[in-house]
């Protein structure tokens, strides 16, 4: 949607006519972007909330929130956040004040900042960075910090454990999902977002889409393995495992700086299945036709609007699926999956991605493919065998 | 501000040698993964488990001396209150204490109801035990299948006893009342039901690999260990001693009945998981067999109005879901019994758990003290 920089552009060059600095324009619009950000960004936590307690119950035969609001119970998470907001805050007298305080403000603010270069359609984004894969990757990574101070801060024991076990997590997993984006990168040959999801518009053979999840399926599974421990969902939510850790880093927060905590957790599960989307299943990209009384253009963005949008909520729902269907992992089983299992797998993927550019044409990225499934099989195979503790023995 | 005060003095760490500050997590009594009011005092190494303490009492309510100062009927509703989980399996082992103490004969078709009522109530309970297990490690579905066909046993319950948990319906020389019509036919229908769910419960457990990996090689306890801590029940059968009370000494009218006892020797947590699943299959057999075979008549022998056992004493065991529960009884011959005591298993099963626990990690620790299955309140007494 063009429409929104040629309008940002116009307001720029009209505001300049009349001789105001520029500074006054660039905040409105700031403010504005910030504002809509915002509001997606509680509106579709607030969703999310609802919809895992619906899916949940529904795997678990029963119905979840059926009363607040009348149609299924779609008001409980006001209700909930209503609640939250009356809720007395609490600060342990122990506590590390300062740091308490800001801990919430550094998750949320981390996680905020990553919406900055999803590419929402064609044309909209807020700022499409040159680096943008790279400085989403990285922005949301701060999350962790964020948790390190919530849970030192909160002179807490199991909420110290949350949060080491949260650092240790963050570190193996930024490793292969990181590697893991490169394949997408290398083949498009960009890291911004906008032209990543351009790089995907052709057709694989002419019948498949463009999307670079089929010649990196490997790459896709490895980065939705790091990315459901980097939101530190089931199986990997050791940071805050509640039969553990009773609630890991947050334990001590109340009102609304557990619904900060809260609000992020959802919120960062949307941006990592953005960038999924964005890297693997071609983004914005699907079918879509002219919309009569419309602009080409327009009709063209609003569908792009609406596919990415399907494309996240879908793969949430396979977050979420999972979360309600999978035990949790223990901490040193989860380091040696991302260091044995999941670094090899994306190093192999990043090898072959890297040959088959140099050596061809996009056919030979399936044999590529064939080449990582075959790779993955032996190594799979090649694991030792479950080791039998005895009693007194340390693992 | 108060600087808070660090707990543990500088030692030597046994892992890695570095001079450290242990560091003790408390766990518990509020903690939600310690199944009622326990308090484990852990001893950390990093994620590490040195040592542990349980601490127990919370519960304590005198059992055994309210059971001196009551008369033999009025303890039957106390022994509810041990295990509540399995109330009837509680009930079973006081009132064949004091049959036998008596020498009482009980009519054929009370006997038969003891057992089908009993085998329902292992089922709920492993049910429960099942569920909550799964909370332990994470799968919160797994809970709600097993709470759908448990609240179905309940309900079977209901109809019989007219209660949902604390059941009291066992009598001395007998059953108070017979079953309700619908009973056979409810019973029956919901045993087709339940044969089919057990795949469902592998499927999103045993079949599971994240599943297998959490509990298989966890808090081993050595045949030998187990033996001399006086391990009863899925416990003890998990470490390869086949020992069931029902078959190596049958009391009640188990030696009528077709039935395996599931025997696992990798002493570990899966091995217990896998008994009591086992179990559950064994104790639907049995149900089928106690329903085909129940004989009509009377359900309650002739008993005298007061109960007075002749002077002497007896220790009667029985298995219930957790293991042996064991009655001692001393009589005067009057009305009241003048030392009662328990042997309740799940307290015997804990005082194991701090040989489990050793170098294993915290995260294994909920799994290890979910797969004991303690029952506060048969714990504390």
């Amino acid at each position: 949607m063009m429409i929104f920089a040629t309008l940002v552009e116009r307001f720029y060059a009209a505001l300049a006519a009349w001789g105001i600095p520029w500074i006054v324009p660039t905040l409105v619009v700031m403010v504005i972007v910030v504002s809509v950000v915002l509001a997606y960004i509680s509106v579709a936590a607030m969703f999310m909330i609802w919809w895992e307690r619906k899916i949940s119950a529904h795997i678990q035969v029963r119905y979840g929130p059926m009363r607040v609001g009348g149609w299924h119970g779609w008001a409980q998470s006001i209700a909930d956040g209503i609640k939250l907001l009356l809720k007395e805050d609490l600060i342990p007298t122990g506590a590390d004040k300062v740091v308490f305080v800001l801990a919430p403000m550094v998750v949320f603010g981390a996680t905020v900042a990553a919406y900055v270069t999803i590419p929402w359609a064609p044309g909209l984004i807020v700022r499409d960075l040159n680096i943008g894969i790279l400085y989403m990757v990285s922005i949301s990574s701060l999350v962790v910090v964020g948790i390190i101070m919530a849970g030192w801060s909160s002179n807490n024991k199991y909420a110290t454990l949350g949060a080491l076990r949260s650092a240790a997590q963050a570190v193996s997993y930024e490793v292969p999902l990181v590697l893991s984006l490169l394949g997408p990168v290398m083949i498009a040959g960009t890291m911004s977002m906008g032209k990543l999801v351009e790089a995907q518009s052709g057709r694989w053979f002419g019948v498949l889409p463009g999307w670079f999840v089929f010649p990196q399926i490997v790459a896709f599974l490895t980065y939705f393995t790091c990315a459901l421990a980097e939101c530190n969902r089931l199986p990997f939510d050791i940071p805050e495992a509640e039969s553990e850790l009773v609630a890991g880093f947050h334990v001590e927060y109340s009102g609304m700086r557990f619904a900060m905590f809260f609000l992020a957790e959802y919120a960062n599960m949307f941006v990592v299945s953005a960038i999924a989307t964005t890297l693997f299943l071609g983004g914005w990209h699907g079918p879509w036709i002219p919309l009569p009384g419309l602009p080409r253009e327009v009709a063209h963005g609003l569908f792009g609007l609406v596919w990415f949008q399907v494309k996240c909520y879908f793969l949430i729902f396979v977050m979420m699926w999972l979360r309600w269907t999978l035990a949790r992992l223990r901490v040193d089983q989860l380091m040696g999956f991302a260091w044995k299992v999941l670094l090899p797998i994306s190093f192999a993927n990043l090898i072959v991605t890297g040959l088959v550019l140099i050596l061809g044409k996009h056919a030979l990225l399936y044999v590529g493919g064939i080449a990582i499934l075959l790779l993955v099989a032996i190594l799979l195979a090649a694991r030792p065998a479950a080791r039998t503790v005895r009693v007194g023995e340390r693992t | 501000m108060e600087k808070p005060i660090p707990i543990g003095t500088t030692v030597v760490m046994e892992r890695t040698g570095e001079t450290m500050e242990e560091m003790y997590v408390n766990m518990g009594p509020q903690h939600p993964s310690t199944h009622g009011v326990l308090r484990l005092m852990l001893k950390l190494d990093g994620e590490y488990i040195i040592d542990c303490i349980p601490y127990i009492g919370y519960l304590h309510r005198c059992h055994e001396k309210i059971g001196e100062n009551r008369n033999y009927t009025q303890i039957i509703p106390y022994t509810d209150r041990l295990d509540y989980l399995a109330s009837m399996s509680m009930n079973f082992g006081y009132v064949l204490a004091v049959e036998r103490l008596m020498g009482q004969k009980i009519p054929e078709r009370a006997e038969y109801m003891r057992v089908i009522l009993a085998e329902l109530q292992r089922i709920a309970s492993h049910l429960i035990w099942l569920g909550t297990f799964g909370l332990d490690l994470g799968n919160f579905t797994i809970f709600m299948y097993c709470f759908r066909e448990r609240e179905m046993v309940l309900d079977l319950f209901e109809s019989v006893t007219g209660q949902r948990l604390n059941y009291s319906f066992y009598r001395i020389g007998g059953m108070p009342m017979d079953f309700p019509d619908t009973f056979l036919t409810d019973c029956q229908a919901f045993l087709a039901w339940f044969k089919p769910r057990l795949p469902e419960y592998d499927a999103i457990m045993t079949d599971n690999i994240l599943f297998q990996k959490r509990v298989q090689g966890v808090g081993i306890s050595p045949p030998q260990v187990a033996v001399e801590y006086g391990l009863s029940g899925p416990m003890l059968r998990a470490c390869g001693i086949k020992w069931d009370l029902r078959r190596n000494e049958p009391y009640s009218i188990y030696d009528r009945f077709e039935f395996d006892i599931p025997v696992f020797d990798t002493c570990d947590v899966w091995a217990r998981y896998m008994v009591r699943r086992r179990e559950m299959e064994e104790s639907v057999k049995i149900v089928e067999q106690a329903l085909a075979q129940l004989p009509p008549g009377e359900v309650m022998a002739k008993m005298p109005k007061t109960i007075k056992p002749p002077a002497g004493q007896i220790y009667s065991r029985a298995e219930s879901p957790r293991g042996e529960i064991g009655f001692y009884i001393v009589s005067d011959g009057s009305p009241k019994p003048y030392r009662y005591k328990v042997r309740s298993p799940a307290y015997v099963n804990l005082s194991a758990l701090p040989e489990m626990l050793k170098g294993c990690l915290v995260a294994d620790c909920v799994a290890v003290l979910g797969s004991v299955d303690i029952v506060l309140g048969e714990v504390d007494r």
